[in-house]
């Protein structure tokens, strides 16, 4: 509190006036420390090291299958067209490996496995944060307690509960849902496994609202029902946005569950699991064609990070610095 | 426009034994501007979110216009209410922060933007209708609160310390606008606030609570010329009446050195009870400076100029003034001096007292005692 930014000078024997410096207020803090030059340095290096794989990659991406195998990236030319048309266009009349309706099928998974639970865990947590019932801090509890599953070993029984229902003995508690080979088993995974984080999530946000606003909304008539869509959802949407965008990219560059619940078939199998399939799996044959399909296939997240990246920044920080 | 009526209206906390209202009957008349003051903790808060169906009713009933609503609804009540952080939606503008109950209750498009800008016409709001909460200062958030109550034209208004937000000047200024449009609309209004002044200078009546208990109601005036108990009489007025315990005799009330004679009807009260002692109240303009000098000794220990009055805290030899708020500790004796002819810090003055304006109250109960 020493340092000050302003004194305007005292007349007679008033006491001097300290305008506090930005560095003395929280955001001030927060500001000053991201500004550093050092920290600023450090920022860069860690970027460009970070750079350099993703860099090499795209390089490669461009060099023929005979530079690939007989030097590093960083050899450089000569260059090639040839991996992007084949995975796109295709290459002589050959478009089997041509990866745009693999783009079409990630995007048929994307979105709703993205949109599925927000709205559910916005709803939940709606429920949890402002609807008084027993036990609601036990079961907010035991929802992020769910946290811990790891998805590999959950994945066999939801496969299972997906292809035959759920029973108990011979009595049956879910029957088949007939959800099985399609895109509505890889929607129903993704959005099991998103929604202990989205809750915990739309939880500690929603009960950083005042409780007068709901309050408020009761007082002028509102059910429910109107107060989450007309005044808490439109007070969410900051954390919606960068729970959705994290979704969307977490899903995106899935694998895993995209070729469990996919069950292998090519008209709902994600764009990793074709680009998975292109190289043999013993003989490491088509390997050359891996740098530019993965090239391809970040063009999509690319675009939604930086078209939407102002929420991302904004959610994350929501809350933590008042201001 | 409707009379509201707590019959024996309860709210008890669960884990919580004691009642945090208890037993409240209280009548509001139609049109009728009642405060409800009293320390934090008294309950005052939760008696009005009762009204408005925020808190349950335990036990007894609340009635609006005759009707009994404890079970109902917030939104099944007629009732708007302005808070004290004012609670706008923040992401809606002016207009549509006033206009949302409406908009919920299906009022049409037209007939809704009227009502707005008729209520914002009344509160000088029209310039900000399209503004967000967030870009309009305190006191003009405030009258949006205000505005979103209004524009319902509901039977009652609730207001729970509406201008605790506010700086000193425009709580002032806010204070009087909001008596006036109150008297202008008529309808009736609980107002809860922690501010004697504020309850002395808007309501009709004003009903003091403590810990729950309702103490008294009554108009302001009567409040502060005949309070019903040393808590009521400790509660109103600024700076507080001086409370001491005194012995009683015949010849009157022993204050320090001087005898003070108690009225016809206190006197016989007293000896009807055989009280050898009573808390004695004055109010600080009670004191008069003694002009044969025979008057009650008091040492300044501090005196505050304000201008006009000065008041001289002291202390009473051998005699401990009592404090009814919280912490129930000595208080100095207080007494409001000319503010031209103010005594020095550390001299004894000598006072005489106004005897028709003293008040007696059980030394137990702390009950008025006599007229």
């Amino acid at each position: 509190m020493t340092d000050t930014e302003l004194v305007i000078p005292p007349s007679g024997n008033a006491p001097v006036t300290r305008v506090p410096v930005r560095a003395d207020t929280s955001v001030g803090r927060v500001r000053s420390a991201l500004t550093s030059r050092a920290a600023s340095l450090v920022a860069l290096v860690i970027g460009v090291l970070w750079t350099i794989p993703t860099a090499g990659i795209f390089i490669q991406s461009f060099r023929p299958k005979t530079g690939q195998d007989s030097a590093g990236w960083w050899h450089g030319g000569p260059f090639t067209l040839d991996f992007y048309r084949q995975l796109t266009t295709g290459l002589h009349g050959n478009n089997a490996s041509s990866l745009l309706p693999y783009i079409t099928n990630s995007l048929a998974i994307v979105i709703p496995a993205a949109i599925i639970p927000m709205a559910v865990a916005a709803m939940a947590a709606y429920a949890l944060v402002w609807i008084d019932f027993k036990g609601r801090d036990w079961i907010f509890v035991a929802i992020f307690a769910l946290q811990v599953v790891p998805l590999q070993v959950a994945a066999v029984p939801l496969l299972r509960f997906v292809v035959s229902g759920w029973h108990v003995g011979s009595t049956t508690i879910v029957p088949t849902l007939g959800l099985a080979g399609t895109v509505g088993a890889v929607w129903l995974a993704h959005a099991c496994f998103a929604l202990p984080l989205a809750v915990f999530l739309m939880h500690n946000f929603m009960s950083e609202i005042p409780k007068d606003i709901l309050e408020a909304a009761r007082i002028d008539g509102a059910s429910h029902g109107q107060i989450f869509r007309t005044v808490m959802l439109p007070l969410l949407r900051p954390a919606l946005a960068a729970f959705g965008i994290f979704q969307f990219l977490w899903v995106w560059n899935d694998l895993f569950v995209g070729s469990v619940m996919s069950g292998g078939s090519d008209t709902i199998s994600p764009i990793t699991v074709k680009i998975n399939n292109l190289i043999g799996a013993t003989s490491g044959a088509g390997g050359e064609v891996l740098p530019a399909a993965a090239f391809i296939s970040i063009v999509v997240p690319l675009i939604v990070f930086l078209s939407l990246q102002r929420f991302f920044v904004r959610g994350l920080l929501a809350g933590s610095v008042k201001g | 426009m409707a009379e509201v009526q707590y019959v024996e209206a309860t709210r008890l906390y669960p884990g919580n034994p004691v009642a945090a209202v208890n037993r409240l009957n209280l009548d509001v008349a139609d049109g009728e501007f009642m405060v409800l003051v009293g320390p934090s903790g008294s309950g005052k808060s939760t008696a009005l979110r009762m009204l408005a169906g925020l808190e349950d009713v335990n036990e007894g009933e609340i009635r609006i216009g005759g009707n009994d609503v404890s079970q109902k609804p917030p939104k099944d009540r007629d009732i708007a209410m302005v808070f004290q952080n004012y609670a706008l939606y923040p992401h809606m503008s002016v207009g549509e922060n006033m206009g949302f109950a409406l908009k919920l209750k299906g009022v049409g498009k037209e007939e809704r933007a009227a009502k707005v800008l008729a209520a914002a016409k009344l509160l000088d709001l029209e310039k900000y209708l399209e503004r967000k909460p967030k870009a309009l200062s305190g006191g003009q958030r405030q009258r949006v609160a205000m505005g979103r109550a209004i524009v319902r034209e509901p039977s009652v208004f609730l207001m729970d310390e509406p201008l605790s937000n506010l700086d000193a000047k425009l709580r002032v200024e806010t204070r009087a606008n909001i008596a006036a449009l109150q008297a202008r609309l008529g309808t009736t209004t609980l107002y809860v606030t922690h501010d004697q002044v504020e309850a002395m200078t808007m309501g009709d009546r004003v009903a003091l609570l403590k810990d729950g208990i309702l103490q008294q109601v009554d108009t302001p005036r009567n409040l502060y010329d005949r309070p019903g108990n040393a808590f009521v009489a400790g509660f109103i007025g600024s700076p507080a009446m001086n409370l001491v315990k005194v012995p009683v005799s015949d010849a009157g009330a022993q204050l320090g050195n001087l005898t003070v004679p108690l009225r016809a009807g206190t006197a016989a009260a007293v000896r009807a009870e055989g009280l050898k002692e009573i808390i004695l109240g004055v109010r600080p303009e009670s004191f008069t400076a003694s002009e044969s000098g025979n008057g009650l000794r008091v040492k300044a220990n501090l005196v505050e100029e304000l201008g006009a009055d000065a008041f001289v805290y002291g202390e009473l030899p051998g005699q401990k003034t009592i404090d009814t708020g919280d912490d129930g500790g000595a208080k100095p004796f207080v007494v409001r001096f000319d503010g031209r002819i103010p005594p020095k810090i550390g001299n004894e003055i000598s006072l005489d007292v106004r005897t028709e304006e003293t008040h007696a109250f059980h030394p137990d109960s702390g009950e008025r005692i006599g007229d």
